[in-house]
């Protein structure tokens, strides 16, 4: 690829980002519109008297008296400048809000991605071809699909926390404290990757490049690390992609079954006291995500298949 | 590694050659009907030596070479008196032990290196598994002996090409490398599995080379292909199979030049590059009844078939070696036959021969002089084409001209055939004639009105779409999974105004013309054999009566027993409805056999034009001397035997009083 041609691409996915934030601002400005209720009552708290003096002065400090339009166009104003507001609950700026919760998220979320990605590849790698193989599996990964998160969760609190005392219950301090967690989100992921896997291999094994390999020598374990397992990963670097995008959107259940802190107890207690900046915020923070996430899956498409590389 | 106990075991047996397969059985259990694929093969072969397997698919070569390296699947069951290869018995063989075998001893090359060699990995990384998997050199030294190893199979800028990937580069060098991947260990024996199927010409001739410098070079060669043409000049010994049992087996120049079994001689009679236009390729069929499983396989499809074929399996006869042909293979004066223990046929009436074969040039209705043959060229052109050209924009910018200025005229009723390697520019040619695509420049006109170019709007052209139509390469592309036969030629009959009513009968119509059955009706394209899906999209093309049919490469993908009935069919076809054909392939032997004048096309340019005879004896350009050199034709005698000429021949036999 020319060096022009590089710019030219960058500069597209640059465009389209801008593009998909700017949509999700508007859509959430909109929503924020249409939210009934006063933003002044929900400021002030359910249990205020304050006079309306106090509540008129709110009001033009927030800018709420302006019309519509000439709001939203200060709103984008703000956000062009990464201000994100600050929240009506807390009254501290939406952005640190959301940067202190972020890192256990991230935590969470990448452990739980990659336990999930590492138990799907030895689940499918061992059972794609071999049939009784894969019933026994595909058993396992119906029910981790079809268990709700909280209620394993709760099931995996009860054994490891209560009665082994080998995890503990809740927070996020140690190390330790992520293990149930992540592997809370990981089983019901690792069921979706490795059926997804596995049927990759499979449509991999049946091609005659296949047959070459053994023909040259190689084992049949071989043959699936080191040929067909690259094949599939392109529907498990979508599927993976993607589902990282969700679990960084905050996984609220989970987050709350083991009170840990983290975008989903954020967005959770934003949605429940109608705090809109913090709402609009990881509305924000999830298409931002995307976007992040959908460049690195095309990309990875290019490092896994040269045949997709222009040029 | 596991110790070879070759050397022990070979004082055993000083006289056994490196390979001896004796009775061996192939049956998969996936089969409900479980008959074996491959049933009571015996053949050997030694160092230095070339055996072809050849057989229409499914006829249980590549099982067989699959056998020979472990590989033919896990629901297969495989029994042999003895399966030896350099005196280890095959048949005790554990996962391990096959592992130490393959790629070190035997090589394996399939077909069509896109999908033989991994997409995903450099040419090179692939050769070097080869060696990194038996440990044939050093780590270090990987990525030299990659680079020699290109290099001796004539790759040029080894270290450039060593980088690349399969889809990056052409059709002969990504072949060229996956035959280096399955030689990189210096294997003793070589299995080639339709190695140059689908590959130009001159590129198949080169990889041919290729095989037989390893042959030279003293490794044992088992070429596999359904093309007895291919196989001609490089075996020294030939079995041909068929229904999983080899029907006729002996040195190369007995089996081409005094073939005995039936379908040997189908087999050979299917080459059309030694027929010309108007010589039917395929026996006339014959629908004898199913033979019995304890019956001779072929006798369904034998003309020579009767109640005792039906019943009994033939005893294998030994045919006398017939001097005249005998002498042409120095394999065979040494007296070292190799395939068992010399000529034989699995038939009952072999010796049946020139007598009941009698020359008859027009006996057969089917083609004969069609109306395109030997007409003078006195009717307007259909098919005007102009100074067409057409550029496409690569990836990286450039653009690249896939067409240039070429001009051709198709008259009513005629044949032209367009012969080119792949990147000619030939289908480029057909998707404009077709109106799919429009030429950047020059003109297209059709029946006398302008059809494509500059000014022709598509509404005017709509109408007319029905009298041009088209035959691919792969029917299963074209056709929607969902349907059946009859919705799809009952959809194209549409749009010649058949009323739903009609719909069916003139689908059962259609359906006849192309030899098929009206049982088929109800099946979907996945139900039909390569052959019957052919037929049936062109029952599809002539569904709404059309002028022209476009052929794409109508038989590249089909065996050429099948496709010498496909070749048949188009020409009857035309000689009864006057269609004319504009006809596209890369195969110079069937381009001679269906042309009344052909176009040779080479990087988007006409090189050479002119009437199909003209050319092929006294090509003007040397591009098309270059590609006539690189023709395969069967050796011994056959290609044009003074007797018989390029007539047709009919079998007249009077099978005897059962």
């Amino acid at each position: 690829m020319t060096a022009l041609g590089l710019v030219r691409a960058v500069g597209i996915r640059l465009a389209a980002a801008v593009a998909v934030l700017f949509g999700a601002a508007t859509v959430a400005f909109a929503a924020l519109q249409l939210v009934p209720g006063n933003p002044v009552a929900v400021l002030l708290g359910p249990a205020t008297t304050a006079p309306p003096a106090v509540r008129e002065q709110i009001r033009v400090d927030f800018g709420f008296n302006r019309p519509v339009v000439t709001q939203y166009l200060i709103y984008l104003g703000h956000l062009a400048r990464g201000d994100l507001g600050q929240s009506y609950q807390l009254q501290r700026p939406v952005s640190s809000l959301i940067g202190s919760q972020l890192g256990s998220t991230a935590q969470l979320a990448l452990a739980a991605i990659g336990l999930a990605v590492v138990i799907a590849v030895m689940s499918a790698v061992a059972t794609a071809g071999r049939p009784r193989l894969t019933a026994i599996a595909s058993t396992w990964e119906l029910v981790a699909v079809s268990t709700p998160s909280f209620w394993l969760g709760i099931v995996l609190l009860t054994f490891f926390s209560f009665r082994w005392r080998i995890f503990p219950v809740a927070g996020s301090q140690s190390f330790s404290s992520l293990v149930l967690p992540a592997l809370t989100l990981a089983l019901p992921i690792a069921g979706v990757l490795a059926q997804v896997l596995r049927e990759g291999l499979e449509a991999a094994l049946d091609q005659p490049f296949v047959v070459t390999a053994r023909a040259r020598g190689l084992s049949r374990t071989a043959v699936r690390l080191r040929h067909a397992l690259r094949h599939a990963a392109v529907s498990l670097v979508t599927l993976a992609g993607w589902l990282t995008g969700t679990l960084l959107g905050g996984a609220v259940l989970v987050e709350v079954v083991f009170a840990r802190p983290g975008i989903g107890a954020l967005t959770l207690q934003a949605v429940s006291n109608k705090d809109m900046p913090v709402v609009i915020g990881v509305v924000l923070l999830s298409a931002g995500v995307f976007v992040v996430l959908s460049t690195l899956v095309d990309l990875a498409y290019l490092a896994i298949d040269p045949r997709l590389r222009k040029g | 590694m596991v110790p070879r106990p070759a050397n022990q075991e070979a004082l055993t047996f000083p006289a056994e050659p490196l390979l001896v397969v004796d009775g061996l059985d192939v049956t998969f259990a996936a089969d409900p009907r479980s008959v074996p694929a491959v049933r009571d093969v015996s053949f050997r072969l030694d160092r230095g030596r070339c055996l072809a397997l050849v057989g229409e698919s499914g006829s249980g070569k590549s099982v067989t070479a699959r056998t020979l390296v472990g590989l033919t699947g896990g629901r297969s069951t495989v029994t042999a008196r003895r399966l030896a290869f350099a005196g280890e018995d095959l048949t005790a063989f554990t996962e391990p032990r096959w592992r130490t075998l393959r790629g070190r001893r035997i090589g394996l090359v399939l077909q069509d290196a896109l999908v033989s060699l991994d997409p995903l990995r450099t040419v090179g990384a692939e050769i070097a598994e080869t060696l990194r998997t038996h440990r044939v050199v050093p780590r270090a030294g990987l990525e030299a002996r990659t680079l020699s190893l290109l290099t001796e199979v004539g790759v040029p800028e080894p270290e450039q090409r060593a980088r690349q990937y399969p889809h990056q580069l052409s059709g002969g060098l990504r072949q060229r490398a996956l035959i280096a991947s399955a030689i990189a260990a210096g294997p003793d024996l070589v299995l080639a599995d339709e190695p140059t199927t689908a590959l130009d010409v001159t590129v198949q001739a080169q990889v041919l080379d290729l095989l037989r410098r390893r042959k030279q070079d003293g490794a044992a060669l088992l070429l596999i292909s359904h093309d007895l043409a291919v196989v001609g000049g490089l075996a020294d010994d030939i079995a041909v199979m068929y229904a999983g049992r080899i029907v006729e087996e002996g040195p190369a120049a007995q089996v081409l030049g005094d073939p005995r079994h039936p379908y040997t001689r189908a087999l050979l009679d299917a080459v059309p590059v030694t027929h010309a236009k108007g010589a039917r390729l395929a026996p006339a069929a014959v629908r004898h009844p199913a033979p019995t499983p304890s019956g001779c396989p072929y006798a369904g499809r034998c003309p020579r078939s009767d109640l005792r074929c039906r019943d009994q399996l033939p005893e294998r006869v030994v045919i006398p070696t017939r001097p005249d042909v005998a002498a042409a293979e120095p394999g065979v004066a040494d007296g070292r036959p190799t395939v068992g223990t010399g000529h034989a046929a699995l038939c009952w009436y072999p010796t049946v021969d020139a007598p009941a074969v009698l020359d008859a040039v027009d006996d057969r209705p089917a083609s004969g002089a069609g109306p395109g043959v030997g007409r003078p060229v006195t009717a307007a052109a259909l098919l005007e084409v102009d100074g067409i050209s057409k550029r496409f924009r690569s990836p990286d910018g450039t653009s690249r001209a896939a067409v240039r200025d070429v001009s051709l005229r198709l008259h009513p009723g005629e044949t032209l055939g367009i012969v080119g390697e792949s990147g000619s520019g030939k289908t480029t040619v057909a998707r404009i004639v077709l109106g799919l695509l429009e030429p950047d420049g020059g003109t297209v006109r059709f029946a006398g009105r302008p059809w494509g170019g500059s000014g022709v709007r598509e509404p005017d052209r709509r109408g007319r779409r029905r009298h041009i139509q088209a035959i691919y390469q792969d029917p299963l592309g074209s056709f929607d999974p969902r349907y059946r036969v009859e919705r799809i030629i009952g959809e194209a009959a549409a749009t010649a105004g058949v009323t739903r009513a009609g719909r069916g009968a003139r689908v059962a119509e259609l359906l006849e013309q192309v030899g098929l059955s009206a049982d088929l009706m109800g099946r979907r394209p996945l139900e039909l054999s390569g052959g019957q899906r052919q037929r049936v999209a062109i029952a599809r093309a002539l569904a709404p009566g059309p002028d022209l049919i476009v052929c794409d490469e109508p038989v590249s993908a089909l065996d050429v027993s099948v496709q010498a009935q496909i070749l048949d069919l188009l020409a009857g076809l035309q000689s009864e409805l006057g269609v004319a054909l504009l006809f596209i392939s890369h195969d110079l032997g069937v381009i001679h056999h269906v042309s009344d004048r052909i176009v040779v096309m080479k990087d988007g340019a006409v090189v050479e034009t002119g009437e199909v005879a003209q050319v092929f004896a006294h090509p003007a350009a040397g591009y098309t001397r270059e590609l006539l050199a690189a023709v395969p034709r069967p050796v011994g005698g056959r290609t044009a035997p003074p007797d018989r000429g390029a007539s047709t021949r009919v079998v007249v036999t009077t099978p005897p009083a059962p």
